[in-house]
């Protein structure tokens, strides 16, 4: 068992972390689930991800769709990685399912692009679009980011909730817009400091060239605590 | 409960609800048994075509499964039980969900109720063995005996369906779950004719067929936009 690993910090405390070892002996990847609502920025965040990341990690992609492959499709247009690279996970109608109270699939799919493509470093886990409560369970992910958007109302870090509160990282995204809608970015990150007491949160704008620049550190760092 | 709960002591009643429960964490909700494509086809539109449903599933695909559980649960070999539950199954969409279904009950079951049983069979179906027949295995490494494993079959054959169809049609949950309970009797009796014939041998297994539900699961499997993997 690897020790000093990212973890998530909920209040509840340590449980055991989730195997870390294949059946074969050698380190898994670690695996980053990413949440949020439907439109901030998920897949767009994953996308410029694997952009900054591919020259120096193996990586992977498992998407979780509500009722299409238009995520997995969107990735493979923009021929961010290799098709092989990237699954897609379909969540009867339920996404907080398959990422929370059954992780069945997306632990299948996990373990397939290991198997067919690995070894890897990383695998980014999307969740599908869904609300404030969703969060990924550590059965499934290391680490876990919430994705919000300035768009979708300055008062959500201050609303709070699992996504928000808990996440190892909260990325405000979109702040491009803010003059636009009306949002207070300044009071958006005073609220997340509220909410959040040592956790880290970064604003991003992907439409500038390198945007994703501060969640890609983060990732590096996560990743550099998995292997030490 | 079932025999071996009867013998071992072990896997009573309450380790039968554990593994029944749809909750049971091994990827049954992204699966609709059918419905979906039913809805789709205006088959199914409301409680009543739902009823129907559920009971031309159940003594199809429900009584085949429950059977292919049972005869696992009693022991009988895995690898045979998959390979006649292959015979069963016309339908390579079916096949394959049944495999991946198999596969997820697996890795649940081998957290939940490890045992060399289940080992030995993930080893030798690492892609997944036929959903029934790794519910069979995994109800006897819980100490569960062949009726449970049956009943699990049968009950979850008609429990999918009214389970996609309150999300796909928005049914009132009461009366959709009232379908269920209507439809015991029916189950009861699926599973008595279950492990009536797996006590009897392999050659003995039903192969009732549900042609229809075959057909429609290979054009949902090429549906460009769905709720359901199945």
């Amino acid at each position: 068992m690897h020790l000093g690993h990212p973890h998530m910090p909920t209040e509840a405390g340590g449980d055991a972390p989730a195997r870390t070892v294949r059946p074969e002996g050698t380190r898994r990847a670690l695996r980053i689930g990413l949440g949020g609502p439907v439109g901030s920025g998920k897949t767009a965040t994953v996308a410029a991800l694997c952009r900054a990341l591919r020259a120096r990690l193996s990586l992977a992609v498992v998407t979780n769709d509500i009722y299409t492959r238009e995520d997995a499709e969107f990735l493979l247009r923009e021929a961010v990685l290799p098709p092989e690279r990237i699954k897609a996970v379909e969540t009867g109608a339920c996404p907080h399912t398959a990422i929370r109270d059954d992780i069945s699939a997306n632990l299948e799919a996990v373990e397939d692009l290991e198997d067919a493509v690995g070894p890897l470093d990383l695998i980014l886990v999307e969740s599908g679009g869904d609300n404030l409560t969703a969060t990924f369970s550590r059965g499934l992910v290391d680490a876990q980011i919430f994705v919000i958007d300035v768009a979708g109302g300055d008062d959500i870090p201050r609303k709070g909730g699992p996504g928000v509160t808990n996440a190892d990282l909260l990325v405000i995204n979109k702040t491009d817009l803010a003059p636009y809608v009306g949002s207070d970015l300044d009071r958006m990150a005073r609220d997340a400091r509220e909410r959040r007491g040592t956790l880290p949160s970064v604003m991003t704008s992907l439409k500038e060239a390198d945007g994703v620049a501060p969640v890609a550190r983060w990732v590096t760092d996560q990743l550099a605590a998995w292997v030490a | 409960m079932g025999r071996a709960s009867d013998q071992c002591g072990a896997g009573g009643r309450a380790t039968l609800l554990v593994l029944a429960d749809g909750r049971f964490p091994a990827g049954g909700h992204a699966h609709s048994g059918g419905v979906e494509a039913a809805v789709r086809a205006g088959r199914v539109d409301g409680v009543a075509t739902l009823a129907l449903f559920c009971r031309g599933r159940l003594q199809t695909a429900g009584l085949v499964a429950a059977a292919l559980a049972a005869a696992a649960a009693a022991g009988t070999d895995p690898l045979e039980l998959d390979a006649l539950a292959d015979a069963r199954t016309p339908s390579p969409a079916l096949r394959a969900t049944a495999r991946r279904l198999g596969r997820q009950v697996m890795r649940a079951a081998r957290v939940i109720w490890p045992g060399g049983e289940l080992d030995r069979l993930a080893a030798l179906r690492p892609r997944g063995a036929h959903h029934p027949v790794v519910l069979g295995v995994a109800a006897r490494s819980a100490g569960l005996g062949d009726e449970d494993a049956a009943y699990c079959c049968a009950y979850e054959a008609a429990q999918g369906p009214v389970t996609a169809a309150v999300r796909l049609l928005g049914l009132d949950p009461f009366e959709a779950t009232a379908v269920l309970a209507r439809l015991a009797p029916e189950i009861d009796r699926v599973v008595a004719d279950a492990v009536r014939a797996a006590h009897t041998g392999t050659e003995a297994l039903p192969a009732a067929s549900a042609p229809l539900l075959d057909i429609t699961a290979e054009a949902h499997a090429a549906w460009p936009v769905r709720l359901f993997t199945s």
